[in-house]
């Protein structure tokens, strides 16, 4: 019943948003702001019933029925509930249908929450969201339906990968698919007013909220993504550029970009043309992600089905969508009025060369992922990986973040480039005394970990610095939350060269009692011990640390063998320090008493992820400041935009 | 400012902006020739010989019963193998991939030696035991689907 | 490869000249108007050529999925003759004298150090237990690796054949492990299914099977 019922939802919302669209490209013209009416009630529905649809396949899973297909394939009894739930949407089509459901509600909440962008340019957006709607909701229901039963119902579900049976991607997909499908909406909004020719002022500071709260979720999904793969699969690393990283961090750069580039057109009424070409561009980078991650088309560490077919069908909706919008891009834009001109010394132009910078970043991201699909078709077979990403991104991420410090430093308009650098010379003057304090220590840290410390001291100065000679209690939060992001970001460069200068390494086959040194800590390996989980069974090295004379601590990293399905994954024991981790994996057995082991010591690493944590938090705080200055400009007369300049010119 | 001035500005930021990632893209298609690592099977080295300057990727099986633990514990040798009747001998020291086994799939990265082994900087683990690298699958053996 | 690079320009270059033309064509047309109310500069159009140019290396390599799927030459065309040694010192191994006896039958590739060959594993026992009969042929393996094989994923096989040199592998024109052959009953290869045996592939091979029969 319940499979049934969430499939009919699925129909019933694919059935509404084909209304929806209908009637919003029927109603849509300038001026014109007929059929709202109609429209904006279709999108909330739509929105509840893919919602409805998504919590019954959570049903599904929760109870284990096995007369669903998806359940059989992903489940089973055994595991613990928490995993069941995650289960749902640990699977292609489980993962297909939040993404749908993430792209109906968010439409449901333009709908619903959308007071300020122009009528008309709202029932062109809810049009473009119920057009892109309606080709997945398709897409699921013709190619990868998740309530499909199956003929016979067996014993028991087949279980879901182990390495997906960790809480922390338990809800990373979510968190990341919010950041990279509610990036639709800014695709939208670009399409609804490339339609109305409503390209201002007010439709910039319509988008803004929602461009950052999608790219909260995305900033969060990519830190915690991060962190997962870090901790769960036991290499020590945090970052591979693997295909499927590169598909989120794609639309992320992109939203970073636009995000400031539609500051400037909310606050100056610049960069009219490019911050919608960055909105069409964000989302297609969500899509053109889904597209390579789902046709494994690309070689890449992470399994999903490999299905031409859906593949297809996916390549076909994307040339669609990003091919239409690109096509009333190149047709309407011209139309678009021209923005106010700016001197290039000025926080406009900082953000454009902000805007440049990541687009440049993007652009190389995106040759990388995608080259070897070039190459194959030309015959060679290639594999571009972490060496190339990380020397030819760098460089233009250091130039990144060093502009970044000083962009907010400058006023809008124009200003003086002698008084910005006598502003940051002390900073500079620091980052300058930490790279010959390297140079002078550690001689033998590569340039870029070197650089990269080097920039991350001053800019992390420079980040406070607009808190200078404020008031830090009527401060407004949006200004909080700028420096709390930027400050973020310089934390997070830290943690990264940290990591890559200091890490220590040991790798020994330890018979028990064997004591190893690593950083500033001593290892005594006891011996290798069985432990036993709900659904697997492990050995754990248990192992004995000590740092200098203090306190000793056991560490038991594991090497876990599930049942259902027979998988083997390693479990590493991670002990956290103020400053670093000590991450400890257990080998394989010499078969001779001995046991390989691998210590990392690495200092500062947590930064990585507290910087990542930090720049989203900042996000929030931008957005708690909008939304209430919104309320608070609604309730007041004067219009916020125009009374007090300088205010709104700040964030 | 006037109009033409304006548009001016316009035309120069454009023209700059078109020409930073146009350099950009140029200097990393051009890093791709020295950063980027080569795919080869067991066979490919036969045909085209040993890349000795440069990083590449290998993939291929490990052929069962070739793997060896050194004394020192934590160092293997093994042997990849393929459809052809080429193999490449592999050293690799450190903690093999969960997935790694006699008689599995496995892709590596590292270097040759001249005298034809190949040294592992990193054996590539995979999400999924049922997952192959689609080179690998095109060399070896068909494509698997995965089984969720 | 070029082909399609030109296909892409051509495309945008008939896109942009196609709505120029409509304009000069259609003064009047209202949707022309409403397209471009001002005139469109071809440097707009650089993102969207840019994208059908992905868009068009994406569709190619979905259409070629590499020279992974190479169908044999040999469907409907007779088995040829071989001869093959027992893979397993108990079992008999696949003889050509067992196929055109009136029957069809099915022909697995495997091998035990295939990975996909596991995967298939349970589709296979269950073909079997619906009384289809498989032959095996292990390709470049050792009876042991067999055994162990066999008992850890079940055991689908009539015969088993030793095919230690790939000879028949290559002369039924199969490019890698596993595939699965039909033969009918009159000897002739009539279909082959390349990969491993998902389950949503059993509808079609028992389909096949029932076509081979008649």
């Amino acid at each position: 019943m319940i499979a049934e019922a969430g499939l009919a939802a699925l129909w019933f919302a694919a059935a509404l948003s084909l209304l929806q669209m209908g009637l919003g490209w029927a109603a849509v013209r300038p001026g014109n702001d007929n059929l709202l009416r109609l429209v904006r009630p279709l999108a909330v529905a739509q929105g509840l019933l893919a919602g409805i649809s998504f919590l019954a396949l959570i049903w599904l899973f929760l109870e284990t029925d096995l007369s669903v297909k998806l359940v059989v394939a992903n489940s089973h009894s055994d595991k613990p509930w928490l995993y069941k739930f995650a289960g749902a949407w640990g699977n292609h089509e489980g993962s297909m249908l939040l993404w749908v459901t993430v792209l109906a509600v968010a439409g449901g909440a333009v709908a619903l929450l959308e007071r300020k962008l122009r009528k008309d340019t709202l029932i062109g957006t809810l049009a473009a969201q119920a057009t892109i709607s309606l080709g997945f909701y398709a897409f699921l229901l013709f190619a990868s339906n998740p309530f499909e039963r199956s003929p016979v119902i067996p014993i028991d579900g087949q279980g879901l990968n182990p390495l997906l049976q960790d809480p922390g991607l338990a809800f990373h997909p979510p968190t990341l698919y919010f950041g990279y499908v509610g990036i639709s909406v800014a695709f939208s909004f670009a399409v609804g007013a490339l339609v109305t020719r409503d390209v201002g002022r007010d439709f910039a500071q319509a988008m803004r909220p929602w461009v950052l709260g999608a790219w909260i979720f995305l900033t969060l999904g990519i830190t915690a993504g991060s962190y997962w793969a870090y901790y769960e699969l036991g290499w020590g690393g945090w970052w591979f550029w693997d295909p499927v990283e590169n598909a989120s961090l794609m639309p992320w750069l992109a939203a970073t970009a636009l995000l400031h580039s539609v500051t400037v057109l909310a606050t100056r009424d610049a960069l009219r043309a490019w911050t919608v070409m960055l909105a069409v561009v964000a989302f297609s980078m969500s899509m053109i992600g889904t597209f390579l991650v789902r046709s494994g088309i690309l070689t890449s560490v992470h399994a999903f089905a490999v299905d031409p077919q859906r593949g297809s069908f996916i390549l076909m909706l994307l040339c669609l969508y990003i091919g239409g919008a690109l096509a009333l891009f190149a047709l309407r834009v011209s139309t678009v009025r021209e923005g106010a001109p700016f001197r290039v010394v000025s926080r406009e132009g900082s953000l454009v060369l902000n805007n440049l910078l990541l687009t440049i970043i993007l652009c190389l991201v995106m040759l990388g992922t995608l080259y070897p699909l070039l190459t194959e078709a030309f015959g060679t077979k290639i594999s571009v990986g972490p060496p190339w990403f990380n020397t030819v991104s760098a460089p233009f991420a250091l130039l990144l973040v060093i502009f970044m410090g000083m962009g907010p430093l400058l006023k809008w308009r124009k200003d003086d480039g002698n008084k910005l650098l006598k502003r940051v010379a002390v900073p500079l003057l620091l980052g300058a005394a930490t790279a010959l304090l390297i140079v002078i220590v550690a001689p033998d840290v590569h340039l870029l970990p070197m650089l990269g410390l080097a920039v991350a001291v001053p800019v992390a100065l420079m980040s406070l610095m607009p808190l200078v000679g404020r008031n830090l209690r009527r401060t407004p939060l949006i200004i909080w939350g700028m420096v709390a992001a930027h400050f973020g970001i310089a934390m997070s460069l830290a943690g990264m060269a940290s990591e890559s200068a200091f890490s220590k390494e040991v790798l020994v086959s330890a018979r028990p009692g064997q004591v190893s040194e690593i950083g500033p800590f001593t290892v005594r390996f006891d011996g290798a011990e069985p432990v036993a989980g709900q659904n697997w069974t492990a050995i754990a090295g248990r192992m004995t640390v000590r740092r200098g004379e203090g306190e000793e601590f056991v560490m038991l990293p594991e090497a876990r063998m599930f049942s259902d399905p027979v998988t083997a994954t390693s479990e590493a024991a991670i002990e956290t320090h103020w400053d670093g981790q000590l991450y400890t994996v257990i080998g394989e057995p010499d078969g001779q008493g001995a046991w390989q082991l691998r210590l990392w010591w690495k200092p500062a690493v947590t930064l990585i992820w507290f910087g990542g944590s930090l720049v989203a938090i900042g996000g929030l705080l931008a957005l708690l400041g909008r939304v209430m200055r919104r309320r608070s400009a609604r309730k007041s007369v004067t219009d916020e935009a125009e009374g007090v300049p300088g205010r709104e010119a700040l964030a | 400012m006037t109009r033409a001035k304006a548009k001016t500005q316009r035309l120069v930021l454009l023209s700059l902006a078109v020409g930073a990632v146009l350099v950009a893209v140029f200097l990393g298609m051009s890093a791709m020739s020295s950063q980027a690592s080569l795919f080869y099977a067991p066979g490919d080295v036969q045909k085209m010989g040993l890349p000795l300057d440069r990083a590449v990727r290998i993939g291929g099986m490990v052929k069962t019963g070739s793997l060896e633990r050194l004394p020192d514990g934590v160092t293997i040798k093994f042997i990849v193998h393929d459809e052809t009747t080429s193999t490449i001998p592999v050293r690799f020291t450190g903690i093999v991939p969960n997935l790694f086994r006699e008689g599995s799939g496995m892709v590596a990265e590292g270097r040759f030696e001249p005298d034809g082994t190949f040294v592992a900087t990193e054996i590539l683990a995979k999400h999924d035991e049922n997952y192959m690298t689609p080179q690998l699958a095109g060399q070896n053996m068909h494509k698997s689907e995965s089984l969720e | 490869m070029k082909l399609l690079i030109i296909a892409s320009i051509l495309l945008v270059v008939v896109l942009v000249g196609g709505f120029a033309a409509l304009r000069r064509l259609y003064p009047d047309s209202k949707a022309v108007a409403w397209l471009a109310e001002s005139k469109t500069r071809p440097i707009l159009f650089v993102p969207l050529a840019l994208f059908l140019l992905i868009g068009g290396f994406a569709a190619y390599k979905l259409s070629n999925p590499g020279d992974t799927f190479i169908r044999s030459r040999l469907i409907g065309k007779e088995l040829p003759a071989f001869t093959l040694p027992e893979a397993l010192p108990n079992r008999l191994p696949v003889r050509r004298a067992d196929f055109g006896r009136g029957e069809p039958r099915m022909i697995n590739i495997f091998a035990s150090w295939c990975v996909p060959c596991i995967a298939e594993a349970p589709q296979l026992m269950e073909l079997a237990r619906r009384g289809i009969p498989i032959d095996a042929v292990a390709i470049r393996d050792r009876p042991e690796d067999i055994a162990r094989f066999l008992g850890q994923w079940g055991d689908p096989y009539r015969n088993i054949g030793a095919d230690r040199d790939a000879s028949l592998q290559l002369a039924i024109g199969s490019s890698g492990v596993p595939e699965t052959y039909i033969v009918d009953g009159g000897g002739i290869i009539r279909y082959q299914h390349i990969g491993a045996i998902n389950p949503s592939d059993m509808t079609r091979l028992t389909e096949e099977f029932e076509k081979a029969r008649r």
